[in-house]
């Protein structure tokens, strides 16, 4: 890509992909348009990490960030909605400057290991996130997937009446 | 990915159509509506052979319209839905939560880029 065209601003946003690649795991790719160096920073540095890790879009705050990323450092995190609130803490297991961190959840026994990596794609970054959960039945418990059942059986209920009418 | 999904969707779609196709497992469908039943209370609610019922759960099952789990030797129907769908609508909040984090992250990232050109000129005057 040649200079010019690089400093303009990107018309678009890089697309934000999901992938749940096993019973255990889940894997969010992105691409950044700064160097790893930057993108890891943001990461890292907890003045950073704060201004885009809970976004507005939420309704929540971060009260309090404590990111000690270094190998065997903590990590603490107090998300604030309506007066209650919501911590995460857990321990970074790998910390490699500019390329990847891997950290534990250790809030719930539920908790994935994270790992994220950084990889240079000349002076842009593709950005993978990494959740392994300790089990199939962990995953579904922590993301709540059984509370989506709710709403499903409502639009059973109403195929249920159509079909009653029907008859 | 997702169009791998989205196959597999209308897969399950048209096996949602065929079970449905048929007034028993309509009539089994509106009676797990009203509380989770055993198959040979089914079995007996619509004056069926017990294999009959359990074929016509079997389809039903199938189609992911309903689940059923064996206690002891009974096995207990109830309604059910798609794991495909509830986890389609996982993937999807999941990426709008990433991918509005990651719109702020760009605003971040732009402007580390944006201070590192300042201070790479500063250095260099």
């Amino acid at each position: 890509m040649d200079a010019r065209r690089a400093s303009e601003p990107t018309p678009m946003k890089n697309p934000t992909t999901v992938e749940r690649t096993s019973e255990r795991e889940v894997v969010v790719t992105r691409l950044f348009d700064g160097p790893a160096r930057l993108v890891f920073e943001a990461w890292t540095k907890p003045e950073l990490f704060k201004q885009w890790w809970v976004p507005k879009s939420l309704g929540m705050s971060l009260l309090s960030c404590e990111l000690d990323a270094r190998t065997g450092g903590r990590y603490r995190l107090v998300y604030g909605h309506e007066g209650s609130t919501m911590e995460f803490h857990g321990k970074y297991i790998e910390v490699t400057p500019h390329s990847r961190l891997v950290w534990t959840n250790d809030e719930s026994e539920n908790g994935a290991v994270t790992t994220v990596t950084f990889e240079d794609k000349g002076g842009k970054t593709l950005l993978v996130v990494h959740d392994l959960y300790p089990s199939k039945e962990a995953f579904e418990a922590e993301h709540g997937m059984e509370e989506a059942m709710g709403e499903t059986f409502e639009q059973l209920d109403d195929l249920l009446v159509t079909l009653g009418a029907s008859r | 990915m997702l169009n791998h999904m989205v196959q597999y969707s209308n897969a399950r779609l048209d096996a949602s159509f065929a079970a449905l196709s048929d007034a028993t497992r309509r009539g089994v469908l509106e009676q797990l509506g009203r509380a989770d039943a055993s198959i040979t209370d089914l079995a007996e609610k619509f004056g069926m052979t017990l294999t009959g019922m359990k074929k016509h759960v079997g389809v039903l099952e199938q189609a992911g319209l309903v689940t059923s789990k064996k206690v002891g030797r009974v096995r207990t129907c109830k309604l059910g839905l798609h794991r495909l769908e509830k986890e389609a609508a996982w993937i999807e909040r999941h990426r709008r939560l990433w991918e509005s984090r990651f719109d702020e992250l760009d605003d971040i990232v732009d402007e580390l880029k944006r201070k590192e050109k300042v201070d790479g000129r500063k250095k260099s005057e």
